[in-house]
């Protein structure tokens, strides 16, 4: 029997486990669980802090995943080596565990650039983790001033889960813009008004420099006093264990379409994975968990024997502040053109006669049939595109299209 | 597996399977309750003066919803996609990834689609029994070519 090795237990690691189980029923699977949690969405930590769901309601599969799956999980134990020649991985808790097909969903890590003097702030916490959330939820009170030192998607979701529950919010980010990853300046400004109307305060183009117990001095001179700190600079591919072994690793982990890594019978899948966007024509961390699962589940098929290709993989964003939506896809490069109505705005993006991205602010209904345009490779001339921009709808394809796409099984 | 089709051709596009989706749906004792209420169908009937039909659920093989879901609230089981309402945070990232346009949040914010109106008081999809035209049914199908 094939024996099966995860290295992490989030999003890609269950992608992965029900990959082999579509394939082997009974291969024994062992998980490798950084973190003492049964498996559970990390992106919802922020819902957690604003009261929408809790530890339990945020485990990612039913209390009895692993038993069902046949997987024994070693909690609260890193894996330190992977010993390729040997098949064999080596973890903190002294186990030496051998293995037929290997998988590295080791995940990414919070960056952090040197501040001087973070050592004197003692409230300081990432927003990464269930823990995270839970530690920096017993630090803040009603009165609290919190200081968030990144205005990506980690931060802005920090500010948005605990708006209300503490004494005031200030963002800052060395970047000029909000989500400066995912929007452009005018998207981004849109996002920042309604951000700020909630009460939140930002400091952008400037950020800390150095910390002193309770105060941050800033690039701009100003001096921001705060209670409790939060550091969202960004995130950086676990990649460590598996480049010790001598395995190819660019920005993340490279792997193939079939999430093969350079080293036989290792594959590699979610944020530490480095595979091909089919927007951008590239290979890219593509750290979003849709795709974590996707490749998750590609690799765990193949693993067992199976064959399954994953070849439409792009970065995609739908993310909601105080009941506003914002849904992004793809890349952001050639012909732009844009739809507006009231406060919602589309943005489109064509190269080569095919959608490469959008961004999309309010009207988000229907999205999905912008994002399959790109994942597809659709070109816009074999379909109504000057009505899709206006509205997302099987209208815009041919009858034949659509007999094809909601006549038979799908 | 049977799964809801609307016939192009047949369709009317006369918006019933929305209202009777969405009083299906709805708990409500009789449809006079939803006059002056905005509704949530789950099948939406689209199209031009020339060409209508309504698209819900397809209930994919490989539903990319379930893969998608960041709170593992989608699942897929004998044949039909359902929501775990209670998971639901209402993120909108399936409404980011199905090529169909076949999840829109409810009145409560929380994400809802067709489910074949397994769990409400009809049993069998609404949109099929009330159609005039017999433009909906609900049969089996195999791959179209």
């Amino acid at each position: 029997m094939k024996r099966y090795v995860i290295i992490g237990n989030g999003c890609a690691a269950v992608g992965c486990i029900e990959g082999i189980r579509k394939t082997d029923p009974d291969g024994p699977i062992t998980v490798i669980s950084k973190e003492n949690h049964h498996v559970y969405s990390r992106p919802l930590i922020s819902y957690y802090l604003e009261g929408k769901t809790d530890p339990e309601k945020m485990k990612y599969r039913g209390a009895d995943f692993y038993e069902k799956n046949g997987c024994e999980v070693f909690f609260g134990q890193s894996a330190v080596k992977i010993d390729a020649a040997a098949k064999t991985v080596a973890t903190d808790g002294g186990r030496v565990i051998p293995y037929d097909a290997l998988c590295v969903a080791s995940g990414s890590s919070p960056f952090l650039p040197k501040f001087e003097g973070l050592e004197t702030v003692r409230d300081k916490f990432g927003f990464m983790t269930l823990d995270d959330a839970l530690a920096l939820e017993r630090a803040v009170n009603g009165r609290s001033k919190v200081l968030i030192v990144g205005a990506g998607l980690i931060g802005l979701k920090c500010a948005e889960g605990l708006h209300g529950r503490v004494g005031s919010i200030t963002v800052c980010d060395l970047a000029g813009r909000v989500l400066s990853s995912i929007l452009d300046d005018e998207c981004a400004a849109a996002v920042q008004r309604r951000l700020e109307a909630a009460g939140i305060t930002f400091m952008l183009s400037d950020s800390a420099v150095r910390f002193d117990d309770h105060i941050a001095y800033m690039k701009s001179g100003a001096e921001v006093p705060f209670d409790v700190l939060v550091l969202a600079v960004g995130v950086r591919p676990n990649t460590g264990v598996f480049k010790d072994a001598g395995g190819e690793v660019g920005r993340g982990i490279t792997v193939n379409e079939r999430m093969q890594t350079s080293l036989p019978g290792i594959y590699a899948a979610g944020d530490c994975a480095e595979g091909d966007d089919a927007s951008f024509g590239a290979k890219r961390v593509l750290a979003i968990m849709p795709n974590a699962y996707m490749q998750g589940s590609t690799a765990g098929i193949n693993m067992a024997g199976g064959d399954s290709e994953f070849c439409s993989a792009i970065p995609m964003n739908s993310v909601g502040f105080f009941g506003f939506h914002i849904m992004t896809a793809g890349t952001y490069e050639g012909q732009m053109s844009e739809e507006r109505d009231g406060d919602s705005l589309k943005r489109f993006y064509v190269k080569d006669g095919l959608l490469k991205g959008f961004i999309i602010i309010g009207a988000t209904e229907r999205a999905g049939i912008y994002t399959s345009l790109i994942r597809d490779r659709v070109p816009v001339d074999s379909i109504d595109f000057e009505s899709a921009k206006k509205f997302a709808s099987y209208s815009i394809f041919s009858p034949e299209i659509r007999r094809k796409k909601l006549g038979g099984v799908v | 597996m049977k799964r809801v089709y609307v016939n192009e051709e047949w369709c009317l596009g006369c918006h019933l399977c929305e209202y009777n989706c969405a009083f299906a749906n709805s708990g409500l004792k009789y449809m006079t309750g939803l006059k002056g209420r905005k509704l949530f169908p789950r099948i939406r009937v689209d199209g031009d003066d020339k060409i209508t039909f309504a698209v819900s659920c397809r209930h994919c093989t490989d539903p990319i919803c379930v893969k998608s879901c960041i709170a593992g609230a989608i699942s897929k089981c004998d044949g039909v996609v359902r929501i775990d309402k209670n998971k639901c945070v209402g993120c909108l990232t399936c409404v980011l990834v199905c090529p169909y346009g076949a999840l829109a949040p409810g009145e409560d914010g929380v994400m809802q689609k067709c489910e074949l109106c397994l769990d409400n008081v009809c049993g069998a999809p609404a949109c099929v029994a009330g159609c005039p035209n017999n433009a909906i049914v609900f049969e089996e199908r195999s791959e179209t070519e």
